[in-house]
């Protein structure tokens, strides 16, 4: 297509196609172009706190952590083929060890919150682990149900505080921490659950979502790949819900409540599954609209609702699935 | 014929619900040699194959593998063992680029043993396997997603899978089914080599006349039940043979 002294030329898709295998980029115009993305959503999320008031700031607090749920949701569902609704199970288990391990035994969050991570990852992964033969919509039902059936064992037994929970744990020194630790998190989880699937064991996990059989016959044990699967998502759960119960120094069984199940869905339907970074800005563009919605009420939920139905109607694919296609069919004037 | 066997099953019955899939069936795979298994549909034969390599539990009966009871085991375990299956609808990895399917198998616990935890590039290590099992090396074809591959590939892709793990035993779930005649004839030397490379193999099998062109023994199988053993050209004259699978087809 020519116009004067000007065409127009594509320019990506034969980047697209060689960075795909080996990093082979030949000018600063297509390294621009490969980093350009990163660099932005990373000084993009790192800029957020300064421009922020007060009420925002804790806003984007929350919405990290329904970024980490909403990328171990995308995750599991997209790239192991488990669709896991247990969201809520691992910010409870994480948030109660860490919040435990504060009020009985005075450990600082910079200790109980790894601490809590870790243990609460094993924990939800061993619970888990009897449902992973379950393929599909069953699983999905089995770990939609425990963060009810820990909610009603915390009640029925009367421990961590009951219905009450406890409060005056230990909080973060100061607002900045706070959001840094979460947004560190964050990107850190991207960036390494990305690199994660596109290594030899994602590989495996890709054909255990593809064809379980396959796996199984080419000497695979498909559980123990499940497992160090669910291990990961649980473990960035867990760390998001030890982090929320030292944001507001408060544990309860509302770390157990079904938001945190759900909005992650919401997020990455939003935001685009299977493209991991979907999900994380479906979490930071729904969170802070679900806050804005506040002033409606009830009528907030129907809101949100029609939103979702939107994308899941017009644009099946999601926000960033689409984005990334526009991006990758770039095409820019260049003088002849 | 070797009278050493590598693979023995004893008695084995299974039954899906009222169905009786499979009723004390008895054979014995000897080292090196091709058994044919042929039968009508619905006779039982890829049943057998899913209760010796683990994917369905035997009611009764046992399968003995190198002497060894591997009866109830864990398809894995079994697949580990060197007792690989192919399956009679292709099982590829849609998503995953024809290459990476076999990234799969070569990090299996088997794989990593026999090779010492090093297998160099593995990625170059799965396309020279491609390039075995008969896809062109320097063509797109290797790259393309599995999912978009026709089906000569895909069944190449299963045998290439069972390769990968350097099997003693390749079972071959019908291969040829869905191929045409001039893709059976270029699989069917790949075939006699893996055979002249020490792999037994047992393959189901509807094309007679290709099958008998590689086989040494038949056993042929109907309403789960083993009616004839032995030559191929005995089997085609036992006359039970006849009435129950060849009928009127050969004269």
């Amino acid at each position: 297509m020519l116009t004067g002294d000007r065409r127009k030329k594509r320019l990506d898709r034969s980047i697209k196609v060689r960075t795909e295998g080996l990093y082979a980029v030949s000018s600063w115009g297509e390294m621009v172009y490969l980093i350009a993305p990163r660099f932005v959503l990373i000084v993009g999320l790192f800029t957020l706190p300064l421009v922020l008031d007060m009420y925002w700031q804790r806003v984007l607090c929350s919405a990290g952590i329904y970024a980490l749920l909403a990328l171990g949701f995308d995750f599991l569902a997209e790239f192991v083929g488990l669709v896991c609704l247990g969201g809520a199970f691992f910010v409870g288990v994480g948030g109660y060890i860490s919040g435990l391990l504060n009020a009985y035994y005075g450990w600082p969050p910079l200790l109980s919150i790894p601490v809590a991570s870790v243990a609460g990852a094993v924990i939800s992964t061993l619970i888990l682990l009897p449902c992973l033969r379950l393929r599909g919509i069953y699983f999905a039902i089995v770990s939609f149900m425990f963060p009810l059936f820990a909610v009603y064992i915390i009640v029925a037994l009367g421990v961590f505080g009951s219905t009450e929970g406890i409060s005056a744990l230990a909080t973060f020194p100061n607002i900045w921490i706070e959001q840094y630790l979460i947004l560190v998190a964050v990107i850190l989880s991207l960036f390494g659950i990305r690199r994660l699937v596109s290594e030899d064991i994602g590989v495996i996990f890709q054909g255990i979502k593809d064809n379980d059989q396959a796996v199984k016959a080419s000497g695979i044990n498909i559980t123990a790949y499940r497992t160090k699967a669910v291990f990961i998502t649980a473990l960035i759960g867990c760390f998001g819900g030890a982090y929320l119960s030292h944001l507001y120094g408060w544990l309860g069984l509302s770390l157990f409540a079904m938001d945190f199940s759900i909005m992650p869905i919401a997020a990455a339907v939003m935001g685009g599954m299977g493209s991991l970074v979907g999900p994380v800005l479906g979490a930071f563009i729904l969170t802070p609209l679900s806050e804005a919605l506040r002033g409606f009420g009830q009528l907030r939920v129907v809101l949100y609702s029609l939103i979702l139905i939107g994308f899941i109607v017009y644009k099946p694919e999601g926000l960033m699935n689409y984005l990334q296609r526009k991006y990758h069919q770039f095409e820019l004037w260049e003088k002849v | 014929m070797a009278d050493e066997f590598l693979l023995q099953v004893g008695g084995v019955s299974k039954a899906f619900g009222g169905v009786q899939a499979i009723t004390n069936l008895s054979f014995r795979l000897f080292k090196g040699e091709i058994l044919g298994v042929i039968g009508p549909n619905g006779s039982g034969k890829t049943t057998l194959v899913n209760l010796i390599t683990g994917f369905v539990r035997p009611d009764s009966g046992k399968v003995f593998y190198k002497a060894r009871n591997i009866t109830g085991l864990q398809p894995h375990k079994i697949a580990n063992l060197g007792l690989t299956r192919t399956f009679q609808i292709a099982r590829p990895y849609d998503s995953l680029p024809a290459f990476k399917n076999l990234i799969v198998p070569l990090n299996s616990p088997r794989v990593r043993r026999t090779r010492g935890g090093k297998l160099g590039d593995i990625e170059a290590v799965a396309i020279d396997m491609l390039e075995e099992v008969g896809f062109e090396r320097d063509a797109r074809v290797p790259y393309k997603t599995a999912g978009s591959l026709p089906l000569g590939y895909l069944k190449r892709l299963e045998l290439a899978r069972c390769i990968a793990l350097k099997p003693d035993i390749i079972i071959c779930d019908e291969i040829f089914s869905g191929l045409s005649m001039s893709e059976i004839t270029s699989m069917i030397p790949f075939l006699e080599k893996l055979h002249l490379e020490g792999i037994t193999m047992m393959m189901i099998e509807h094309r007679l006349r290709e099958l008998f062109r590689l086989t040494d023994r038949v056993m042929v199988m109907n309403f789960g039940e083993k009616i004839a053993e032995g030559m191929p050209q005995e089997v085609i004259e036992n006359k039970e043979v006849r009435k129950a699978y060849l009928g009127t087809e050969t004269s």
